[in-house]
């Protein structure tokens, strides 16, 4: 078991300010994230879409925020934890004891909670057969590209991801790809070659159609597919790859007996706790009145946060409020002699 | 102000005024219609906006952009008349617009 001052869910914009706010009072934290990189929402979402609204930052894209969040946090040395999800929280007398998917885990005073809209995960696809061939024949990532070769693969989906895997499973498989409409969104590069491929048959695509039923007992044996125009067709597979994109969940979050309103869990505004001692929540899914769900407030969120954090995790030390700009103690952490 | 008819998959209709300028998805969260969830808030990243159009309102709306299209891709059981709520800004010439909310968004 990890012991640490802080446990942070969430490695978006304001999981990693936490990480600096925590820092600077000279508090240790390790970062817990369900996706395989930080940056969260402003990584998954819109790395290349601007933002306007960072005080001090006319203007910088997803990606960007996080990149300069990681080089402001760097003289912490973070441990960071990712393809991890939480999945238990329990208390410890003073502590919380963390437990995430894989069996990690982890004990510290206090928890901050910055899941934003909870955990992504891939959406998935809506026929009921579906859950019953996941992970044997049925998947949404591609791990070992090993168990797909020499296959009839059906893969589904219009973008980046579904592209570059028919193309790179092309190689020593038999691929399907299919799309509800015409049109693939994907760099011009990868259409192109996807087309050359259909045309030496060694793709084969279906549009504008969706998936209708699957066939098969222990392995999928076919699938069937519906087109716009009512049409059915019966196709042979092996392996079906879905790509539709992500799809955040709040998942177990739910389940640790914290006051929630909608999705979102209730804080005090003071130092942003939950109903729990030692539980705190900021950003996009932590509400209190006023409550707007901007990258800033979050900031300020775990700002305060970090005050409280300080009290539980070093019950004997007072707090001593302190600039960045004059705190000999603040520039030591921070590297700066 | 423009009278917004949500009706959910089982035909229950419920009909809002929204200010103009608001969008479909706003009118719905600010008045607690359930089946529209919009988790990344509008800013076109999730689709869980997403609602059937009835046919004939189609083609009366602005066409959407290809980024909304592409999110619609990532749509529970997207069909022809999807659309995101968030993009549909309501304006006068939508007096009466009814949007049907799908059977769930995830």
């Amino acid at each position: 078991m990890k012991k640490t001052d802080t446990i942070i869910i969430g490695a978006g914009p304001v999981g990693l300010f936490a990480v600096h706010q925590l820092g600077i009072k000279g508090l240790k934290s390790v970062v817990i994230d369900n996706l395989d990189k930080v940056g969260g929402q402003c990584i998954e979402l819109y790395p290349d879409k601007p933002i306007y609204d960072i005080p001090a930052v006319p203007e910088c894209t997803g990606e960007e925020l996080t990149k300069k969040l990681l080089e402001q946090i760097k003289p912490f040395n973070t441990k960071f934890f990712l393809n991890e999800r939480v999945e238990e929280v329990k208390q410890d007398k003073e502590n919380w004891i963390v437990k995430t998917n894989n069996k990690k885990e982890f004990l510290a005073p206090n928890i901050i909670i910055a899941g934003g809209v909870g955990s992504f995960e891939p959406r998935k696809l809506s026929v009921k057969e579906a859950e019953k061939f996941e992970g044997e024949s049925l998947f949404y990532a591609v791990g070992n590209k090993e168990q797909f070769k020499n296959k009839n693969i059906s893969i589904f989906g219009g973008g980046d991801s579904a592209l570059d895997w028919a193309l790179e499973l092309s190689k020593f498989s038999k691929i399907n790809l299919i799309h509800r409409r015409e049109e693939f969104r994907g760099a011009p590069h990868t259409l192109s070659e996807i087309k050359k491929l259909e045309k030496g048959g060694k793709i084969s695509i279906k549009t504008p159609c969706q998936l209708d039923s699957i066939e098969g007992d222990k392995n999928i044996k076919s699938i069937t597919l519906k087109f716009d125009d009512g049409k059915t067709e019966k196709i042979k597979t092996d392996i079906i790859l879905s790509f539709f994109g992500l799809i955040m969940k709040l998942g177990p979050i739910a389940e640790w007996g914290l006051n929630m309103s909608k999705k979102t869990i209730e804080v005090n505004s003071e130092n942003f706790q939950t109903n729990k001692k030692g539980i705190f929540a900021a950003g996009d899914i932590c509400t209190y009145p006023g409550k707007l769900k901007l990258i800033l407030s979050g900031f300020h969120e775990a700002a305060l946060a970090s005050v409280e954090c300080f009290k539980r995790a070093r019950p004997n030390e007072k707090y001593r409020f302190e600039f960045t700009t004059s705190s000999k103690n603040i520039q030591e952490r921070l590297g700066k002699k | 102000m423009p009278k917004i008819n949500y009706k959910d998959n089982q035909g229950n209709c419920k009909t809002i005024e929204v200010e103009n300028g608001l969008s479909v998805m706003e009118g719905a969260i600010q008045n607690d219609i359930p089946g529209i969830d919009a988790d990344c808030g509008g800013s076109m990243a999730c689709a869980t906006c997403h609602v059937y159009v009835e046919e004939k309102w189609l083609g009366k709306l602005p066409k959407a952009e290809d980024a909304e299209v592409d999110m619609i891709d990532m749509a529970y059981e997207p069909k022809k008349n999807s659309r995101l709520s968030c993009q549909l800004i309501v304006t006068d010439e939508l007096e009466g617009l009814t949007v049907i909310t799908p059977e769930k968004q995830s």
